[in-house]
């Protein structure tokens, strides 16, 4: 129980973050006509493939004896490379076509 | 120095996220906002590469590596979104989707193992014990980061699947106890291995396996009409995960991005739900279109049916006033799109009024149709939503239902037996006379067959979508 306090008390700047992303997340989105839904949970995707920047971590971390931290960290950053680069290209793709007509 | 530089640099990308979604959200300035948060992606993973130092202020190493994988995963990310067709948006989001939930659960078994090696160096050592207990908090975000990465990464690739076609539904009896036996699983070893076992390495291995096999099995039985729910929901975990990246490592980029896509997902997907007039827990525990209900709505339907030939279908529309086009997934397949906006200019130099009446889940996504048709360049002031149309379809006297099926069903609205009842339908049959274009008679998507192709108002127009729009534009053409 003390150990949970502690975290939490620890920890309370990264709580209040999460609290407050969670109104934020649901108000920014709220208003959005349904034209761009998909485009919109494209983008959403690219912005959740902010893991990447664990993924640089591990592997920028890892110890050179460490084969298999270096298999993992390499994998995790190609994956996460994959989530933001193609979530990113993929959103402006679809948008891209809206913008042409005015 | 650099740890100072750095934080501003994520405070920056944070802000990039949240301007980024909210410019998303509409349509002016939807592209502006996309790359805004891409740069504010950008520059943080430069950040982290060149300035992260850890407590004891090293810098990271490994940048061949590092650099290998961005480029790699560069190159075939820009590859793949550069050629996915728009008809495959789905599946490739879906997939980038996957990407991302392996990528956190990767960095959750990573983590793991670094304690583990910590754990055996400090065997000897009676202090090692301690140390564990008091970080018990922080083996929790671990295991939830696996946990969530893993169901995100295997549901998407489910998911992809069955957008490809290539895996069918499959649901059986008692499904959804083993599904919550596997769940319970993963909680009892979860408990187990932060409290009684720390750093026990099969109870870990067990609940990687599981979250993955039950990733699997959440998945499987959700049918195919259901999926853009599910993909959503899926953005929505993948989020979580990354945000307990954020925890691990006290990084407040990946729990701003992280969170706000949880939250925001969240609402997409009951937004999406609330499109179909379905709640949440319905979509995820009914397998939709399943063999039982589906029996439900097949009874009453049947019976005989009109034809329609390509002529008489150019004429009939060639004389209208006003034509309302419903178009679905049909059309998106046959990648029909563009001569559909060819008939269109070529009706309404004909003096007929052409409109398009888009139901929210048409597609395969909601506004999945909006993007199809805005690659053909069709303008938005012809887009019609649903509640516009229902009220203009009174006035048309034509209804041409393009490759649409769910979508029509009336169904929808008196057969408490259909299992897509309740969902709100585009009530075509209001309209003078309705000509539906489909390949066969077989049901939709959702497996549910459509008592409209048998009114007598209703006329089957057979055929591929892009064969038949590309005859009647040679017919429209010579009347």
């Amino acid at each position: 129980m003390q150990n949970v306090l502690h975290w939490i008390s620890q920890h309370e700047q990264y709580i209040y973050i999460v609290v407050l992303m969670i109104f934020l997340g649901i108000e920014v989105i709220g208003r959005v006509p349904s034209v761009l839904h998909t485009p919109l949970m494209s983008g959403a995707n690219a912005i959740h493939g902010v893991v990447i920047i664990g993924a640089i971590i591990v592997m920028g971390k890892a110890e050179h004896d460490n084969y298999m931290a270096i298999v993992l960290g390499f994998l995790a950053v190609i994956l996460g490379t994959l989530n933001v680069v193609g979530g990113f290209v993929v959103t402006d793709r679809m948008l891209e076509m809206f913008k042409k007509k005015k | 120095m650099q740890s100072e530089i750095l934080a501003i640099i994520y405070l920056l990308a944070s802000v990039t996220f949240i301007v980024g979604l909210k410019m998303l959200s509409s349509p002016a300035t939807a592209r502006k906002g996309n790359l805004i948060a891409a740069g504010g992606m950008v520059t943080a993973i430069a950040g982290t590469i060149f300035l992260y130092r850890d407590e004891e202020g090293n810098a990271l190493h490994n940048y061949g590596w590092i650099f290998g994988g961005l480029l790699i995963g560069s190159v075939i990310g820009v590859l793949a979104a550069k050629k996915v067709k728009m008809t495959a948006m789905p599946e490739m989001v879906s997939l980038f989707n996957g990407m991302g939930g392996a990528c956190a659960a990767l960095i959750s078994i990573s983590e793991y193992l670094d304690w583990h090696l910590v754990a055996q160096f400090a065997l000897i050592d009676e202090s090692w014990q301690s140390v564990v207990v008091s970080h018990r908090a922080t083996l929790l975000v671990i295991i939830l980061g696996c946990f969530i990465g893993s169901v995100s990464f295997a549901g998407s690739v489910v998911a992809w699947g069955k957008l490809k076609s290539k895996i069918k539904d499959y649901s059986f009896k008692g499904q959804h106890f083993l599904n919550l036996g596997v769940l319970l699983i993963i909680m009892v070893a979860s408990l187990l291995f932060v409290f009684i076992m720390p750093l026990n390495a099969y109870l870990f291995l067990l609940i990687f396996v599981a979250a993955l096999i039950y990733g699997i099995l959440f998945v499987l039985p959700i049918g195919g009409a259901d999926m853009p729910v599910v993909i959503s929901l899926l953005n929505s975990f993948t989020g979580v995960a990354a945000a307990c990246g954020g925890f691990l490592y006290n990084n407040k980029v990946m729990l701003t991005g992280g969170i706000l896509v949880g939250a925001a997902g969240t609402l997409l997907t009951i937004l999406m739900c609330r499109a179909m007039n379905r709640s949440l827990r319905n979509v995820l525990i009914g397998s939709f279109g399943g063999t039982a209900s589906a029996a439900g709505g097949q009874q009453q339907a049947g019976g005989s049916y009109k034809e329609i030939n390509i002529t008489d279908a150019a004429m009939v529309m060639g004389y209208a006033h006003k034509i309302i086009v419903v178009p679905g997934y049909g059309l998106a397949v046959a990648q029909a799109q563009h001569v559909c906006q060819e008939l269109e200019e070529l009706l309404e130099e004909k003096g007929v009024e052409v409109k398009y009446a888009i139901h929210p889940v048409a597609g395969r996504m909601p506004g999945h149709m909006n993007v199809l048709l805005a690659e053909a360049d069709v303008p938005y002031d012809k887009l019609l939503e649903m509640e516009q149309a229902n009220e203009e379809f009174k006035s048309a006297d034509v209804v041409l239902v393009l490759g649409a099926n769910d979508v029509v069903n009336p169904a929808a609205k008196h057969d408490k037996t259909s299992p897509i009842y309740g969902m709100p339908i585009l009530e075509v049959e209001d309209a003078k006379l309705v000509i539906v274009n489909k390949r066969s008679m077989k049901p939709g998507y959702a497996g549910i067959e459509n008592e409209l192709f048998f009114k007598p108002k209703t006329s089957m127009l057979f055929g591929d979508a892009k064969g038949v729009l590309q005859k009647l534009v040679t017919e429209v053409k010579s009347l």
